[in-house]
């Protein structure tokens, strides 16, 4: 097993024709996922890269071809049509990648999203993959084998860092998923630490977390009371200042919460093993394999 | 985006929000003349994107024109943790009998826009929190309903204002709101929202954060960007698309992605080191703004070393090394580098640096280790 994505995901790209949807779909097809359709609206009808099919809607698309997943490559200002339309499209898992949405348009598209019964990931994420079975999103699929260890983090290439670190040690990877960085998601750490514990394959869990808000404090609240399996944490931004936004829009220490230590200190109340640096992981986790 | 206090009270006016008939001074002379207009006492508030401008000696009363000029001249040019003054906002003085706090922000964790209500306004809202948080009251928005007039009249109610003072304060909460979302802030505040001696409530400071992400929407309030209030360095970051922060330490980093990039500045902590900014290059960067990128860092008079840790997925190794090479040729310098580059074509990022026979690593840690010691080597130097 794993979570979210394997190899029943019959993905549709929204956002197909443009240049990072269409580099990211030819290496999804290389990397063996499932790409049913695109969707470009007024060049429905025409071919994609990987001849891949192009409608001019999402409702299109998932009435020719069953699409069960979508992931979403178009610029911000565009991005929460995007999902919404995934959504009434009847679309079950919706991943955004894109970057820069403002907050007040996520706001309410996760309100409507919470009466429907679609689930976002994103935005501003990597995707996630199923080594092996289907990679949604843009992280470098090579550097995944298969294996027991389920990865969550609101990180890109920090998350590729402690994946590619697991591997050289021979550490496999039940499903990597990335939740993203902006102050409102769709998918938080708990909604995937929840699934990680009801998976069979996944054995253990890697949570990389950052400074601002706090999603890791209510993701300690949940492994101290509903979660069976071990967790290894990491947390970017101990030497972050405060009111300074760190790249991400969600990565920042406002009004002295969402600090780095105050997240270490509830991870560690629970008895998560929290790394000092990201090359701490894949040692912390091949101890609990041994 | 921060927007100084005679923008945010502008914003807040134009939704119906009483605020002071004050102007903006950028001389004396001007000051002069806008105290004539008011007549009476006015305010002499400097305007700079810190907080504790009062204590520093920025804010200043002025009875008369005459005054006014020389407490404005004084204010002028004065250094405020950091910044220099180069606007005064002239307001008329208020008869001040109340003090109290409003405030807006998006919470993360209900998903809402949480409008905060206070007795005790005037002062920093963080301490009533921290001290008396029962005087703080809240409310939470829904987003497809929008602030409703009973919430407004609820949060009124319950600190404790005067009857009469209901719908007056209602309205300036809508009007708050309205400010908020049509603005697409992440923080409106009213501090203090003052109770005048004629019973007005007058917002009397104001104070806004604006989504950057937001602004490609706002043209007018992009607009409004105080370049002096940026470094030149974070000017060019911004021109180049990069996200940059300029820290105290001697150790200069250029990562891409943000939480590999903070991740890199605490590894070179955890060494003994410290590091002189946050630089996230982002995605798939291109040699024009590794270069960018790497003039910002060799800009700080502080960096005795720097570290470049990349971890190519869409962003490709050999670009990288190719934009290094091409930052070098027009900022030569001495600064010791390590360099390790993981992922997507690094054996080409590595054959393109042999020729520059700079330090290269394999690890994160092996990386910040080298970084550390070649900036304690330059310190002895130095």
């Amino acid at each position: 097993m794993s979570i979210l994505v394997n190899r029943d995901t019959r993905l549709v790209v929204q956002g197909i024709t443009g240049r990072e949807g269409a580099f990211h779909t030819e290496q999804m097809i290389a990397y063996g996922t499932k790409v049913v359709a695109g969707v470009t609206p007024g060049k429905g009808g025409g071919w994609g890269v990987g001849n891949v099919p192009i409608f001019d809607s999402v409702q299109e698309a998932v009435s020719a071809t069953g699409a069960n997943t979508s992931i979403i490559y178009v610029p911000a200002r565009f991005a929460p049509d995007a999902i919404l339309e995934a959504a009434d499209a009847g679309v079950g898992l919706i991943i955004c990648i894109t970057e820069g949405v403002p907050a007040l348009d996520m706001l309410r598209v996760r309100a409507y999203l919470d009466r429907t019964s679609s689930r976002l990931v994103g935005p501003n994420c990597p995707g996630l993959i199923t080594p092996g079975e289907a990679k949604v999103g843009i992280m470098p699929g090579h550097i995944h084998t298969r294996g027991s260890v389920g990865l969550v983090s609101r990180s890109g290439t920090l998350t590729y860092e402690v994946v590619y670190a697991l591997t050289l040690r021979g550490i496999g990877q039940s499903t990597a998923v990335g939740i993203g960085g902006d102050p409102i998601n769709g998918t938080s750490f708990v909604d995937v630490l929840r699934m990680f514990e009801n998976d069979a394959e996944t054995k253990q869990v890697v949570m990389i977390g950052e400074i601002g808000g706090a999603d890791e404090e209510r993701a300690a609240e949940f492994i101290g009371t509903h979660m069976t399996k071990p967790v290894t944490a990491f947390i970017a931004g101990q030497t972050a200042p405060p009111g300074k936004r760190m790249g991400h829009a969600g990565a920042i220490i406002s009004g002295g919460k969402g600090t780095a230590a105050d997240k270490i200190a509830a991870l560690d109340a629970v008895g998560v093993r929290v790394a000092s640096h990201p090359g701490e992981i894949a040692e912390m986790v091949a101890a609990l394999i041994r | 985006m921060k927007l100084q206090e005679f923008q945010a009270k502008r914003i807040f006016g134009q939704f119906g929000i009483p605020v002071p008939l004050g102007e903006v001074a950028e001389t004396p002379a001007e000051a002069r003349a806008i105290a004539e207009r008011l007549g009476g006492t006015v305010v002499i508030k400097s305007q700079v994107l810190v907080g504790g401008r009062g204590k520093a000696g920025g804010i200043k009363l002025a009875k008369s024109p005459d005054e006014a000029e020389q407490v404005a001249g004084r204010i002028l040019g004065m250094d405020i943790k950091g910044l220099t003054v180069k606007k005064v906002l002239v307001d008329p003085a208020a008869d001040i009998r109340k003090e109290l706090y409003l405030g807006m922000v998006l919470d993360r964790g209900s998903r809402r826009v949480v409008i905060m209500a206070s007795s005790e306004g005037g002062v920093d809202i963080e301490e009533v929190a921290a001290q008396t948080p029962e005087k703080i009251i809240t409310a939470a928005v829904d987003p497809c309903l929008g602030l409703r007039e009973y919430q407004a009249r609820d949060l009124a109610l319950n600190i404790g204002l005067p009857k009469e003072q209901l719908g007056k304060f209602a309205a300036i909460c809508q009007g708050l709101y309205e400010c908020y979302m049509k603005c697409d802030a992440s923080l409106a505040e009213i501090n203090p929202l003052a109770i005048l001696g004629d019973n007005r409530l007058v917002a009397l400071d104001g104070k806004m954060v604006l989504d950057d992400s937001a602004l490609f929407r706002h043209a007018d309030l992009a607009a409004m960007r105080d370049e002096d209030e940026e470094t030149s360095e974070e000017r060019e970051a911004r021109a180049n698309d990069l996200s940059y922060v300029k820290l105290d330490g001697e150790i200069g980093c250029m990562v891409n992605g943000a939480g590999l990039a903070m991740a890199t500045m605490d590894i070179i902590k955890y060494y003994g080191g410290s590091p002189a900014n946050f630089l996230d290059v982002g995605g798939g960067a291109k040699a024009e703004k590794v270069a960018a990128a790497l003039r910002i860092i060799l800009s700080d008079p502080n960096v005795k070393a720097v570290l470049l840790n990349i971890f190519g997925g869409i962003t490709r190794c050999d670009e990288v090394a190719r934009g290094i090479l091409q930052a070098l040729k027009q900022v030569p310098t001495q600064t010791p580098m390590v360099v390790r580059l993981v992922g997507t074509n690094y054996e080409e990022g590595r054959a393109i640096l042999a020729e520059a026979k700079m330090e290269t690593a394999e690890t994160l840690a092996g990386a910040a280790q080298k970084a550390v010691a070649a900036a304690r080597a330059q310190g002895r130097i130095a």
